[in-house]
């Protein structure tokens, strides 16, 4: 027999503490594990950051950060950002009072804004490789296509799940899982506009001092 | 016992490594007093360390189950003398060897001058796949797998590389240093007994690795002056072209000399493979940054 | 010809007799077992038992099976190495031409840590911790198994480059510029980056999984400081993988950039940075030493503390020093290369930063010492394997020591003193404690234990070999010999090297050893039964189930009311003098449903990886897509979990009742 069934009735009825209660709800497991996951993306952004950083003046005679970057254009980029965080943020919150057109609303929004982000960007980087400035072109233009490709890609792959989450509510309803899994996609989403942020900051601000 | 023998063999270890033409036998100041360093350090170490064998061993073998001597306690698991002491000792070997570590760093800083009252000649090293090209500049020749120095005279070198990373090491003078296409490493060393040494690249580098060694030929200053003056009388010109030719690739090329060196060939060799401005040494050595 | 890329005949080495020998070999092994397995009948049973399984301990096995297999090629590979330098002196030009013995050298390197030391360590850790958590599972069972399977398609891929095209010829670390297509325009380097760009992303959803696991799932009344302190290892490596392995892909990324693409990161020409890969290397590569040592600890401390009767001494020292260890990690990356010209006061930092890390390390090993003392120490192999890691690593941590002097570094880096160095941490403290695991927990995993005359010839073999395989080489690297030379003409080396051979030859009858001793203790298996769940008088949770557990591991999580619990209910009954009652209703159990998801994947990236190693574009694609639609198909499936009924449960408590002895 199970030891553990004699165990279980040692010392009953003793209060615990939240770290002695036992295995956490599913909903919790998958939420906190999506949250690791987002760390180690972002420890890897992280890591093309450092590349970005230590190259961003290895233009080898190509364009330069201050020829190349357009404020107003990356302005625009990031209004559309952060605002299609703000229609997932709406969009969570009604998940979370189950209402179906508001989250239908929401996701169709957030994708829109995310899309057209991805818009901009793409004519941003076809104006750069019309002028020249390809990622072959130098070591500086290699690690920014990557860096602020790999977040393009990261969007790109948002979207696509974002339009499976849409297929998935209206086949399932708010089933436990699709609710995990529509957290977890805010989750993803929010990540990338801190991702953004940073590379607002780092690549096109400090890209532009004097 | 397995231990003694393993001491046994380290110390035959040194006494032939010594003899050997290795780390353990300087021919110069700063290969000396890494030398002292080293062992200085492995004797501060080996005071925890075999102690902490023998108690290993002794404990081990006293409070094994079939002793019915030893006293079992279940219930030693925490004591906080215990736990004081067993911080504190590595933490102490650690502030002792740290200390030696920190004021090494500085004395023997590769690109830091050796103090003397003799004018240091230069040598600018560059590797190739696969083989070694010495240029001294001031005197205007240059050698292929193959250094001579003048004993007692400090040797101050700038390396690069045409491209593969490689190791610029001389065991019985100096530490390795790495050269790197674009870059620029310093590294200064002396002779003090003349003779020769063995020379290599630490750093693999591809299919000739294997032959990427090199004789140092440390002589009195007279006979140096005698070889740069019949270096200087035949053999071919070291120009743009002559650079060209060597660079392709070959391994275990014999040793030969150039007779006169194109100037400024090294700081064209090294912007052949430019980088950048100064992107490369953002947060880079300063010793580094200092040659851009 | 351009439907198949690269690809075409001139790839496989024909005119190679010692590659197509092996190759030959290891084809005919291949197939007569896949023969074997298929008319014995064996395929369904596999792929319902064991290639579909979520089930923590069977993916456990699994990781350690592949770990032992890749053992024996990694080994051949380092005793090629060693035969070649043993004969290679003077003149000689050994049996090994250079092209074929770098690809050798850096074959052993990276099979040796990617796949045989890494998979052996999360297999154990799979197999223990939720065990020892007192668990049914871990958090992401599905994602466990793709883990696996990623990890096994990189394998596949570097045991393919054998046969096809050829492997890396730079080195485990792939420095460039000698990486980069302009000097390195075959596939090696490919074979490389897609190998471990794979088996790396297996083995960080591995880390995630485990971090969630023990942070989000212990029996009740499992506070940290109650858990085990293999546990508490267990999540200091898998917060290590977590943050380090994204540099690796990172930087992998960026390197299969440049050789794709002709971008510019680590070339020669248009700014591009070498020493930007060597820093972002390291700084994945350090924190892999203790994402694999430290598991390794935490098995000795589980031995440690079982076969001396004692709780570990000093608990919360060894979880601060694990914790502190964890840390530290990061700051030490760059004593990897002392000689690349940084200034002093960068050298003197990060020299002082390696040896502090020192600390926690000694502090670990006085902790073991006072295990035992006062202990009753039961000389099995477990122990055996402890006692010889901690005599050797102490050894390896003083030449540690030397190498984090730069001073010194500047001497021996590079050199085989440094190999020596290495291996004499990575194998003690490595691959002893994993060997220490594996024969401790086998009784656990399969019910019966593993013949101790056999496993404990295999030790001495491994410890005596070890030494003679390695103590010669701090010799020679004092003496200037650097690593990787595929001949040399400076014959005083040669006496050493040729010892360095025996301890080699040695190390592999310990290898035999060992295959004889899983041969001997199957036929034996009946001797050998554990019919009590306990062989060991155990101490952590995973010994109060039984052997082999259940897919449910416990038919009542338990609850856990101090450190070392079992030992403790131990001791309750023991006082009590009476065993416990069956009291308990069982309720019916949920257990993750098996999945063929992992085995499809890894399926994909094999295809994935090998087209676009040798540029078959389309069927890169076609991997890809094939990839994207299995994990599709897997979102969209309804049902995870089945239900064990309740009597099930009862039938098997019933049948393997725990005896407590009183």
């Amino acid at each position: 027999m199970n030891v553990a069934v004699e165990m279980n009735a040692v010392r009953q009825g003793e209060s615990l503490d939240i770290s002695e209660a036992g295995p956490a709800p599913k909903r919790i497991i998958a939420g906190f594990g999506f949250w690791i996951f987002l760390l180690s993306d972002i420890v890897m952004f992280s890591a093309l950051f450092a590349s970005y950083a230590v190259l961003a003046k290895a233009s080898a005679g190509g364009l330069t950060t201050v020829q190349l970057f357009d404020q107003r254009n990356v302005a625009m980029e990031t209004a559309l950002l952060l605002l299609s965080s703000y229609s997932c943020g709406m969009m969570s919150l009604a998940i979370n009072s189950r209402r179906y057109l508001a989250t239908f609303l929401g996701a169709v929004v957030t994708f829109l804004l995310g899309a057209a982000f991805l818009k901009l960007e793409l004519r941003e980087f076809q104006g750069m490789i019309a002028l020249g400035a390809a990622p072959e072109r130098s070591a500086f233009l290699s690690a920014f296509f990557t860096l602020v490709g790999s977040h393009g890609l990261h969007v790109t792959v948002g979207l696509a799940w974002l339009v499976l989450m849409i297929v998935q509510l209206s086949l399932r309803g708010f089933q436990d899982v699709v609710v995990r899994r529509l957290h977890c996609f805010s989750l993803f989403w929010h990540a990338l506009d801190i991702i953004w942020v940073l590379i607002f900051t780092v690549v096109y601000l400090m890209g532009v001092l004097p | 016992m397995r231990y003694g023998l393993l001491a046994a063999v380290l110390l035959s270890a040194m006494i032939l490594g010594g003899c050997d033409g290795g780390v353990l036998d300087p021919k110069g100041p700063i290969a000396l007093a890494e030398r002292q360093i080293l062992i200085n350090a492995t004797g501060i170490m080996l005071a925890i360390v075999i102690p902490v064998i023998i108690a290993t061993l002794g404990v081990a073998f006293w409070f094994r189950a079939s002793n019915e001597r030893a006293r079992y306690r279940p219930d030693f698991v925490y004591s906080g003398r215990v736990e004081m002491l067993i911080w504190s000792i590595p933490l102490m070997t650690v502030l002792l060897t740290g200390t030696v570590a920190w004021i090494a760093a500085y004395d023997l800083d590769p690109p830091k001058p050796i103090a003397s009252s003799t004018r240091p000649i230069k040598v600018q090293a560059i590797s190739l796949d696969w083989k070694w090209l010495f240029i001294y500049p001031e005197l205007g020749v240059a050698s292929v797998n193959h250094l001579t120095i003048p004993v007692g005279t400090p040797v101050s070198f700038e390396l690069t590389s045409s491209g593969v990373m490689n190791s610029f090491f001389v065991p019985q003078l100096a530490g390795q240093i790495y050269t790197m296409a674009g870059m620029v490493t310093r590294l200064n060393l002396r002779a003090d007994y003349a003779g020769t040494y063995r020379g290599l690249s630490a750093n693999f580098s591809g299919d000739g690795f294997a032959d990427m060694h090199f004789n140092v030929d440390a002589m009195p200053p007279e006979r140096f002056a005698q070889w740069i003056a019949s270096t200087r009388s035949a053999g071919p010109v070291l120009d743009s072209k002559g650079y060209t030719d060597l660079a392709k690739p070959s391994a275990a090329v014999p040793p030969f000399t150039y007779h006169s060196v194109a100037p400024g060939l090294f700081d064209s060799i090294r912007m052949s493979s430019m980088q950048s401005d100064d992107a490369l040494c953002q947060g880079y050595p300063t010793s580094m940054k200092a040659e851009k | 010809m351009t439907l198949l890329g690269k690809l075409d005949w001139s790839a496989v080495p024909l005119d190679q007799p010692i590659i197509m020998g092996t190759v030959g070999g290891m084809v005919v092994a291949i197939v007569s077992i896949l023969s074997w397995v298929t008319l014995k009948g064996y395929v369904p049973y596999l792929w319902r038992e064991w290639i579909t399984s979520v089930d923590h301990k069977r993916i456990g096995v699994m990781y350690i099976v592949l770990a032992l297999v890749m053992l024996l090629r990694g080994f051949a590979d380092g005793i090629m190495m060693r035969t070649q330098q043993a004969v290679a002196a003077g003149g000689a030009q050994g049996y090994l031409p250079p092209e074929h013995f770098d690809q050798i050298f850096s074959a052993h390197g990276t099979i040796m840590i990617f796949f045989v030391a890494m998979p052996l360590v999360i297999g154990l850790m799979n197999f223990a911790v939720p065990l020892q958590l007192g668990v049914r599972d871990v958090a992401f069972p599905t994602m466990n198994s793709i883990s696996f399977w990623l990890t096994a398609s990189g394998v596949l891929l570097t045991n393919v480059s054998l046969a096809v095209g050829e492997f890396a010829k730079t080195g485990w670390f792939a420095y460039p510029p000698l990486s980069e297509l302009q000097f390195s325009p075959g596939v090696g380097v490919d074979y490389y980056l897609w190998s471990l760009q794979l088996s790396g992303i297996g083995t960080l959803l591995s880390g995630v999984n485990f971090v969630t696991t023990i942070l989000k799932m212990r029996a009740p009344g499992m506070s940290y400081m109650r858990m085990p302190v293999f546990c508490w290892t267990a999540l200091a490596s898998n917060l290590l993988i977590v943050a380090a392995f994204p540099v690796l892909t990172a930087l992998f990324a960026m390197l299969l950039l440049d050789r794709y693409l002709g971008f510019h990161f680590f070339t020669v020409d248009a700014g591009g940075n070498a020493m930007m890969y060597v820093n972002l290397f390291w700084v994945w590569g350090h924190p892999e030493v203790y994402i694999l040592v430290l598991p390794a600890f935490g098995i000795f401390s589980e031995v440690a503390a079982t076969f001396s009767g004692k709780s570990l001494f000093g608990y919360r020292s060894m979880v601060l020093a694990t914790m502190t260890i964890c840390v530290l990690s990061y700051t030490v990356w760059l004593h990897h290369f002392f000689t690349m010209g940084a200034s002093a006061s960068v050298n003197a930092f990060f020299g002082i930063t390696s040896m502090i890390i020192g600390v926690p390390t000694g502090v670990k090993v006085f902790n073991w010492l006072f295990t035992m003392y006062g202990g009753r120490v039961r000389f099995t192999v477990p122990v055996l394997w402890t006692i010889g890691f901690m005599m050797s690593f102490v050894f390896g941590g003083l030449t540690g020591v030397l190498l984090a002097l730069p001073a010194v570094d500047w001497q021996v880096h590079n050199s085989v003193f440094l190999v020596a160095h290495f291996h004499h941490v990575i194998i003690p403290g490595v691959l002893f404690g994993c060997m220490a695991g594996y024969n401790y927990w086998f009784p656990k995993a399969f019910g019966f234990r593993l013949d101790e005359r056999w496993g404990k010839a295999a030790f001495w073999c491994w410890f005596i070999g070890f030494h003679l395989a390695f103590m010669p080489l701090y010799v020679t690297g004092l003496m200037g010999m650097p690593r990787r030379l595929q001949h040399y003409d400076v014959l005083a080396w040669q006496p050493w090297l040729l010892v360095a051979e025996v301890g080699a030859l040695v190390i592999l009858t310990g290898i035999i050893c060992q295959i004889v001793q899983i041969v001997v203790s199957i036929r034996h298996r009946e001797q050998l039964r554990d019919t009590t769940g306990d062989p060991w008088n155990g101490r952590t949770l995973e010994w109060s189930t039984a052997s082999p557990p259940p897919a449910w591991n416990f038919a009542v999580l338990p609850r856990v009311h101090e450190l070392d619990a079992f030992w403790a209910h131990k001791q309750r009954v023991l006082a009590k003098q009476r065993l416990p009652v069956r009291q308990h209703a069982y309720q019916p159990i949920e257990v993750p449903k098996n999945s063929p998801v992992g085995f499809a994947t890894a399926f994909f990236a094999v295809v994935s990886g090998f087209a676009l190693i040798w540029h078959i574009w389309w069927m890169a694609g076609f991997g890809v897509l094939g990839a994207a639609a299995t994990l599709l198909a897997f979102m969209f499936r309804t049902k995870d979990e089945v239900e064990i009924p309740a009597d099930q449960v009862d039938l098997f408590d019933r049948a393997h009742p725990v005896e407590v002895s009183l």
